[in-house]
Order: C-alpha cells, then structure tokens, then sequence
C-alpha cells in the first residue's frame, strides 16, 4: 500500500524528487491537457514496470539500460496506435504528446530506481501510485495555468477576453511550478 | 533466479530477443490497427468537408483534384448536389506558422466567397496560436471573398483581425488562404 500512496505527497515524481519536468512544463496550457498526459503516462508506467520487474534476472545489468528502453518505446508505440485507430477523438486532444513519453524521465527512473529490484505486485503499484502522482501535479499545474492565462476552467471560460498570457508561455510554466514546489516542501515538513 | 552474467553471448543474446519480441508485438498491433485507423482519417476528412461547404450529396473524395505545387499540394474536392456544383473545398496548408506547418480545409462558394474554414492541422503555441481554430478568429472570414476584403493582418495593411500574441500565426493563417486563391485562378481549375 505504502508504495501506492507515496507516489502522491512523499516521492511525487514532479513536485518531490523533480523528474520529466520538460513534458509537464510543456503540456500544461491547460487542464486537460495536462490530465490526459497524467493517465497516458500512468498506462505506460504500469505496463513498463510489470514487464521490466519480471524481466529484470534475465537481463545482463550492462544491457539493462537499452533493454528497458526498448520496452518502454514498444508500450508508447502500442498505446499510440491503439489510441489512434479506437479513440480518435482523444488522439486528437493527446496525440502530439504520447510520443514525448518516452523521453519522460519518470518512466526510466522508476524502471531503474524501483522495478528492477522489487516484485511484479510492488511494481505495479509503484508504477499505479507514481502515475496518478503525476497527473495529479500535473491537473493542478495545468489548472492554474489555465485559469490565470486564459481565464477558464477546464475548458470553460469564466473570464471574457485574454488572461495574464504569460501563464501559458513557458516563463508561467517555471513560475507556477516553482510555487508548487515550495507548497509542497511545506507540507512535507508539517507531516514531519 | 540470479542476476544473468554480463559477458558479450549474454548480452547480445538478451537485446536480441527483446528487440524481436517487441518488433513482433508491434508488427501485429500494427496490422490491427492499420484499417481502423485509415478509416478514422477518412471520416476526419469527410467530416472537415462537411464543415466547410453547403450540403452535398456526391462522393468529393473520388473526384479529388490536385495541383502540385513546389513546395506542396492542393487538394480540391468539389461538393455537388444532385449533379450540380454547390461548392468547393480546398485543403491548403502553409510552412509559415510559428512551429511549422498548418493543414486547412477552405470551403468555397460559386462565387469564391469563403463559405467555412476548419483547421486539419497545427502545432502552434497552445493558448496563443491554437486560437486559429476558434470561431472568435476563424469565422471573421466566413462570407469573404479577397476582392473587397484583404487577406492580410492589420499590422501588415489588410483587413485581418490578428490574434493576440500570435501574430505570426495569424499571419500563416491568410498565407494559407491567399495559396487557394492564387492557385485556383491561375489554374483553370475549379
């Protein structure tokens, strides 16, 4: 259970120990975006972790690196196709950003850091937990980028006209994650 | 079971294997998914037609038309109801937006009036540049035809409402549109 939950507070993949923040300053112009980037994410996650735990003896450690990226790239590869041929109308909304996937760093961290060491079970909560981890931060990131750059949420426009437009280019990015951050160093040391 | 020792038959026969169980998983799921997804592309583009010009009730994508261009194509599909045309719809693209290349389908009366645009295609800036697809911009043009109303932004001397912060978007917008208009004519073809 510990290794479900902790992927949320404790170890957030984003907000903690600060890894693929490239797609997550680049996919959060708004919420949406950056929630179907999140659950994207969480699917590969899984898959990867399962595969790469039960796999793990059977690969020399020299050559895990590559072994792991090949995995990884087939998971993102199914996950695009299937996305494309069955759910268009997401694709549409998602496509650009599955194949960043594999360039995530969390995917390969995880890989390397937990499922290699750790039973098939343990990883996929692992994978499950820091998955929902990200797209959690994600949500929220995208949120309130969104409501301060564009005046919705969403989707929904609250606000008539344009926000602050700096929130949707990439400096907005930096600043609202910086702030993230220092809230959530904050709540780590209350839970202390 | 332990760790597998890292000499040279172990580790090129493990990325052997691997490569080739991936190569095949994805070998099949492509060939699953290849009709749906031709399927998916098709009905996107019948649907980007439907948007564009008056009701029709031929097949536009078998009598297509192209014109080769040098750095690209048009592809032109008349919408005709019960044997008479109604319309055109031009699918247009630029190489000028601000991240590239953009796919437009332009929909045309008999009079060359814009009827309806939809965007195929971008890769602008979200929240700046992905407004081109919203009706705030795009339908400015709708009932325009470039004789009486120029297809250029202000800054630039036209009649083009920009969008903020996206000029150059905004600016690929009307190149995109200006392609059809120049092409048409001199072409011939309609």
């Amino acid at each position: 259970m510990k290794n479900f939950t902790k992927g949320f507070i404790r170890e957030n993949p984003i907000l903690v120990l600060i890894l693929g923040t490239c797609p997550t300053l680049a996919t959060t112009s708004s919420g949406i975006n950056g929630l179907g980037m999140g659950l994207a994410t969480t699917f590969v996650l899984i898959g990867s972790n399962v595969v790469i735990s039960m796999i793990s003896n059977l690969i020399p450690s020299k050559v895990r690196i590559p072994a792991y990226v090949v995995v990884i790239a087939t998971f993102v590869t199914i996950v695009d196709l299937l996305m494309q041929a069955y759910t268009p109308a997401l694709y549409d909304q998602l496509g650009i950003f599955i194949p960043l996937i594999v360039v995530n760093c969390i995917v390969l961290g995880r890989a390397e850091a937990f499922a290699n060491k750790n039973s098939v079970l343990s990883s996929f909560f692992d994978g499950f937990g820091m998955g929902l981890g990200f797209a959690m931060a994600l949500l929220i990131l995208g949120t309130i980028r969104e409501v301060l750059g564009n005046g919705s949420i969403l989707g929904h426009k609250f606000i008539e006209g344009d926000g602050i437009l700096v929130f949707i280019l990439a400096p907005g990015a930096f600043i609202a994650l910086g702030f993230l951050i220092a809230i959530v160093n904050r709540i780590k040391a209350k839970m202390n | 079971m332990a760790q597998k020792e890292s000499n040279f038959t172990n580790m090129v026969l493990t990325l052997m294997v691997i490569s080739l169980v991936s190569a095949s998983a994805l070998a099949f799921i492509n060939k699953v998914t290849k009709e749906p997804i031709a399927k998916s592309v098709m009905a996107k583009k019948v649907e980007a037609i439907k948007q564009v010009v008056p009701e029709f009730n031929n097949d536009p994508i078998a009598e297509m038309q192209t014109i080769e261009l040098a750095d690209g194509k048009l592809e032109i599909y008349p919408a005709k109801k019960d044997g008479k045309l109604v319309g055109t719809a031009v699918k247009t693209f630029t190489d000028k937006g601000f991240s590239g290349h953009i796919e437009l389908m332009i929909g045309l009366d008999t009079a060359k009036s814009i009827v309806n645009i939809s965007v195929l295609q971008q890769k602008e800036t979200p929240g700046l540049g992905t407004k081109m697809a919203e009706p705030l911009f795009k339908n400015q043009f709708n009932g325009k035809n470039p004789s009486s109303f120029k297809l250029k932004v202000k800054k630039d001397g036209g009649d083009v409402d920009a969008i903020t912060a996206a000029t150059i978007s905004s600016r690929a917008f009307c190149d995109a549109i200006q392609k059809v208009y120049d092409n048409i004519q001199e072409g011939g073809k309609k």
